[in-house]
């Protein structure tokens, strides 16, 4: 298999423009004879359901949740990144791509990072258009707030709601083409296979979440906007079913997986307290605007943060670098937190912590100012730790939040199984090996409003289709599969819980594949994962019916996934010997600490191919080419 | 759809009426209110009898008076028929509630004071209106007053009555403001004002009138 | 810390569900309502029995999947909080709490404290949008909107659509989570060139849905975990008169 970008000929600011006009359409009058399957409705899936569905497309929309209004797009905090240069501080499309793919440490196209970078502010004005109310400057126009990564303000925000505003805004895009009839919508469905019939994507397997019945869903494309795979670490920021059942059914049909290893770890989450602990609670990277990142100079320092003197603080991030101090990128501000943690300058009780203080902004701007760009978050942080923020420091600790990695794909969205588009966080697309902030938004809306619905159309209009229905083998063979796998989890009767398995699979995804890898470490992951679903085969208790709704069989259905990628996440990982962006490989360091990356042996998209159970994946390999932007070390001093 | 049927076949038209009626059988109770303040002046109540004949023979009174009687029985039917629904769109109640820790008593139990202030109403109706107006009109109003009120147990009907009518004006007045889509910050403090001096000061005015008769005679 | 949780169990719609008494133990105070619920499945599933069905997803207060009446309280005791950020402390050691699913007629239960809240989904569809098409939105900067009016939009537009609104309200209403919608819209100039088919669209489908009716209670004020103000009712109320009257 040689996987081929399709990446358009001509200069970079040129290609997306050149490509929209060499691409097939399919006419207005043909377009309602092709029926499209989305999966999710995130902000990808709404954006893109409801896009096709007004082009005249019959669109299939179906999510696990109740409501299109769950998607977890919905708890993204700080904001939307577009180059409109609104505040006049020198920014510019090419600023935006340039940042991102270096933000991205040189693993990302830079053809899709520029085109991203040119539609945003596209996506900006349909937000506006939809009633999104943006936050806004006493004249009436749209302010901006600065993020991680770049020194202009690019970020448009909603309060610390961006994201559940920009979802609101394509989930009611959604709903007007659900009323209009173009979108058949189905909730509570969980996609449990995909289905490829003739070498061509058609449909999909979704079980009735509330029926328990498997059902078959069939079109000319599919569209999977089924998020990331983050919960593969068990305590994320992701939501609790987050899950990466539908991408990992399409790699176990074909569809090879990009870069698995580029997971996010966030720098400002509310730290662990306990065992008992089900997820992650992210605080807004925004926070970095105003507040000073630090910990006590003296190792164990147990004092009231009060109580101790500006002169025996360490505010390191501003320390070691000093242009853009508390705003360095995610990857960066993570590693540095653990690295003070491990060093024993760690605060709180776990002493897996580092103060946010916002002392100083509070003294500079008062209160109420702060109040008023913070307040819904400093609540969320009171309401979990029973500490006030505006008084005391809050204690923040990296998590897991977002994973750069997914299902591979062209220029134009689509995966190297024909009719199988992949778009949002489920894909690897465009941010490299470290996403800047303020950009998942940007890319899940860019993807289903602007991009896949011309790319799409060049696929219909190009593509022959034979007729595939119920009775058609490749649809019998995955609804017979998806039967059977129900049946092997529920027959298994052992004596753990599901939930214990995945409590198990992130102990070892934390601690070996987390913010700091290492070969040893990796390869022992490697094993003791095999070795953990081996017992989860064997061991796992799944309560109650396949007929019914039932929390634990969903759940055990995604563990099991879980199960075989997080051995994948751990095998890229070991295979990649450099550090990148959110990969951080502890053999390959600077001096100073930082991230070394490999660009002669190590600047190209690992693409993991799927060759059977049991067998080792095979490695295909998608060579990166920089013109534009010259790979160096990142600098952020 | 036309507009009026549009505003009819909605709840929010129906509640509407609800508020448009209570405001005007509001403002009926400072008309009454005013002339039953006569019965306190030291004149024997001539007066007092003057308005009530105007009240009894003045032609435009009539259609008034018929307004009145359309305006309690729209409050009451629409009230009747949004309790129905509103009970109905909870079939399963809960076992345990506490409503109290998010609402006040006065605006849950609207349907309950609303009901003793309306049999009151009918008592009170029959006990003068009636009384006055058809079986005998010859006999000054002022006498059949100061029969009433010198019965004791009937003014402590009256008053429990009235607390009723209280606690029934102390929500639906500042809650009609609301259905109106009045009552927005910077109206709010006034309707309340005005909401507080209504549902306390009418209640008392009227209350002073089988007190005041109980002890002066 | 120790409770006693008395919980409804309902295995489907037609089923005529009845509380059930469980003791949950050694509950540390930082844990969240919903991981006393996970703590108790995970004994359920240990002891063969099925765990109690409850929706829940991002645990964080903001996708509005929870919604659990707790001791006759929608998403517990405490103000500004959904179910998932309730923690533990705010209850007395010891405790008995009573947990019931969200009671409305248009919010049929499907199984234990999962109900159906596609109701609200329908009111959107019937109008709770702004027609635009992809592709047709002009500048973003070329409507101001005045800066209070965008925050007063924001304030209703944090609705998380969990229901608290409805399941607190004793008529069973859905009015705050409507004028939530409406008064976003009507708020910001964008949302103007539909704001009567709007208000008149979604009242319809709220009625048809069998909501019940506001009586001004504000219970649904106080208990929304996003603290969206009865003034959009206010909002919604004067947007119906113009559609309607005016």
């Amino acid at each position: 298999m040689t996987l081929d970008a399709k990446i358009p000929s001509g200069p970079i600011e040129k290609k997306w423009d050149a490509h929209r006009f060499n691409m097939k359409l399919v006419n207005p009058a043909n377009k309602r004879k092709y029926t499209i399957i989305v999966v999710g409705t995130g902000l990808a899936g709404a954006s893109a359901a409801a896009s096709l569905a007004e082009l005249g497309y019959n669109v299939i929309s179906l999510c696990y949740h109740e409501s299109p209004r769950r998607a977890h797009s919905i708890a993204a905090q700080g904001g939307i990144n577009a180059p409109k240069n609104y505040t006049n501080d020198g920014d510019s499309i090419y600023r935006l791509f340039y940042d991102t793919v270096k933000g991205g440490d040189y693993r990302a196209r830079e053809a899709n990072v520029y085109r991203l970078a040119q539609v945003s502010g596209n996506v900006i004005d349909q937000c506006v258009a939809q009633g999104v109310p943006f936050g806004r400057e006493y004249g009436g126009m749209l302010d901006n707030r600065s993020f991680g990564g770049a020194q202009v303000s690019r970020t448009f925000y909603a309060r610390g709601q961006t994201g559940q505003q920009l979802l609101l805004g394509a989930y009611s895009a959604l709903s007007r083409q659900i009323n209009t009839g173009k979108v058949k919508y189905y909730a509570r469905r969980d996609m449990l296979d995909v289905i490829i019939a003739d070498g061509q994507a058609r449909g999909i397997i979704a079980r009735n979440m509330v029926t328990g019945e498997l059902e078959t869903y069939l079109g000319n494309a599919v569209v999977l906007a089924t998020g990331g795979y983050g919960n593969v670490f068990y305590l994320s920021t992701n939501a609790k079913a987050s899950n990466a059942t539908a991408i990992w059914r399409a790699y176990k049909r074909g569809a090879v997986f990009a870069n698995p290893c580029f997971t996010q770890i966030h720098p400002t989450c509310i730290p662990q307290s306990g065992d008992f602990q089900s997820k992650l609670t992210l605080m807004s990277e925004s926070l970095r605007n105003d507040g000073r990142i630090w910990v006590p100079k003296k190792k164990g320092d147990t004092r009231n943060p009060a109580d101790i003197p500006e002169e025996e603080r360490d505010y390191y991030l501003e320390r070691l670098y000093p242009s853009f101090g508390n705003l360095v990128p995610r990857d960066v501000a993570s590693r540095r937190a653990k690295e003070m943690c491990d060093k024993g300058f760690g605060v709180g009780s776990t002493k897996l912590a580092v103060y946010l203080d916002f002392a100083d902004a509070i003294k500079r701007t008062g209160k109420e100012t702060i109040a008023e760009k913070y307040g819904n978050l400093f609540d969320m942080y009171h309401e979990i730790t029973a500490e006030d923020p505006y008084t005391t420091p809050m204690r923040i600790y990296p998590a897991v939040h977002y994973t750069m990695g997914g299902l591979w794909v062209d220029y134009n969205l689509m995966s190297n199984v024909p009719g199988l588009y992949v778009i949002g966080e489920a894909n690897f697309s465009d941010h490299g090996a470290n996403r800047l902030g303020a950009s998942a938004l940007m890319q899940g809306l860019a993807d289903g409003y602007f991009i896949l619905p011309y790319t799409i159309g060049d696929y219909l209009a190009t593509s022959q289709f034979k007729a595939v229905a119920d009775g058609h083998p490749a649809v019998a063979e995955a609804k017979g599969a998806t039967q059977e796998r129900i049946a092997r989890l529920l027959a298994v009767k052992g004596k753990r819980t599901p939930d214990d398995f995945h409590k198990a699979l992130g102990h070892i995804m934390w601690n070996k594949v987390g913010m700091g890898r290492n070969k040893k470490g990796l390869e022992e992951a490697i094993q003791q994962i095999a070795a953990l679903r081996e017992e989860f085969w064997k061991d796992v208790n799944v309560i109650g019916a396949a007929g019914d709704l039932n929390g634990e069989l969903e759940r055990a259905a995604r563990i099991a996934d879980f199960l075989e990628l997080g051995e994948l996440l751990a095998r890229d990982a070991h295979h990649r010997e450099e550090s990148c962006g959110g990969h951080f490989r502890e053999e390959y360091q600077t001096d100073e600490g930082e991230a070394q990356r490999n660009d002669k042996k190590f600047s190209y998209v690992a693409a993991w191919e799927h060759t059977g159970d049991g067998k080792e994946p095979k490695l295909h390999k998608e060579p990166l080419e920089f013109e534009y932007v010259k790979p160096s070390q990142r600098s952020y001093k | 759809m036309s507009k009026p049927v549009a505003f009819l076949s909605s709840s929010v038209g129906r509640k509407m009426l609800m508020a448009l009626s209570g405001l005007f059988l509001c403002s009926f109770l400072l008309v009454h209110l005013y002339i039953n303040l006569f019965l306190f002046k030291q004149d024997q109540g001539a007066e007092f009898e003057m308005y009530g004949h105007f009240m009894a023979t003045y032609p435009l009174i009539r259609p008034l008076e018929i307004g009145l009687f359309a305006g309690f029985l729209l409050h009451g039917v629409i009230g009747i028929w949004l309790w129905i629904m509103n009970r109905r769109a909870r079939p399963v109640r809960y076992s345990v509630s506490r409503a109290g820790d998010n609402s006040t008593l006065s605006s849950r139990i609207m349907w309950a004071t609303g009901t003793v202030v309306g049999i009151f109403l009918v008592i009170h109706v029959n006990g003068f209106f009636v009384q006055s107006r058809f079986i005998t009109p010859e006999r000054p109003m002022f006498e059949i007053v100061r029969e009433a009120f010198t019965n004791p147990w009937l003014v402590a009907f009256y008053l429990i009555a009235l607390a009723f009518l209280a606690y029934h004006l102390k929500h639906g007045f500042q809650s009609a403001f609301q259905t109106f889509g009045l009552r927005y910050s910077r109206y709010e403090r006034l309707i309340e004002f005005v909401g507080m001096l209504f549902w306390l000061l009418v209640p008392l005015g009227f209350a002073a009138m089988p007190l005041y008769f109980l002890w002066a005679y | 810390m120790n409770f006693t949780l008395k919980i409804w169990r309902q295995k489907n719609r037609t089923d005529k569900g009845k509380l059930v008494t469980y003791a949950v133990s050694n509950i540390p105070p930082d844990a969240s309502f919903l991981e006393v619920l996970d703590v108790l499945n995970g004994d359920l599933v240990r002891k063969g029995e099925e765990p109690v069905a409850f929706d829940h997803d991002c645990r964080e207060g903001i996708c509005g999947s929870c919604g659990i009446m707790i001791e006759g309280r929608a998403h517990g005791p405490n103000r500004k909080a959904a179910t998932c950020e309730l923690r533990m402390r705010s209850f007395p050691d010891g405790d008995t709490l009573t947990v019931e699913p969200w009671r409305a007629r248009p919010f049929p239960v499907i199984k234990d404290l999962v109900v159906d809240r596609s109701a609200f989904d329908r009111i959107m569809q019937a109008g709770g949008y702004v027609s635009v098409k992809t592709g047709q939105a002009p500048d973003a900067n070329a409507i101001p909107v005045p800066k209070h009016h965008a925050e007063e939009a924001m304030d209703a537009a944090a609705c998380i659509g969990c229901g608290a609104c409805v399941a607190t309200c004793p008529n069973g209403s859905a009015m705050l989570f409507v004028a939530a919608k409406v008064s976003q819209l009507a708020l910001l100039p964008q949302g103007h060139a539909e704001r009567k088919e709007r208000v008149e669209r979604m009242l319809a489908q709220m009625d048809a849905e069998g909501f019940g009716s506001c009586s001004n209670t504000y219970a649904c004020e106080a208990e929304c975990p996003k603290q969206v103000s009865v003034q959009h009712i206010a909002r919604l109320n004067r947007e119906f008169v113009r559609a309607t009257a005016l």
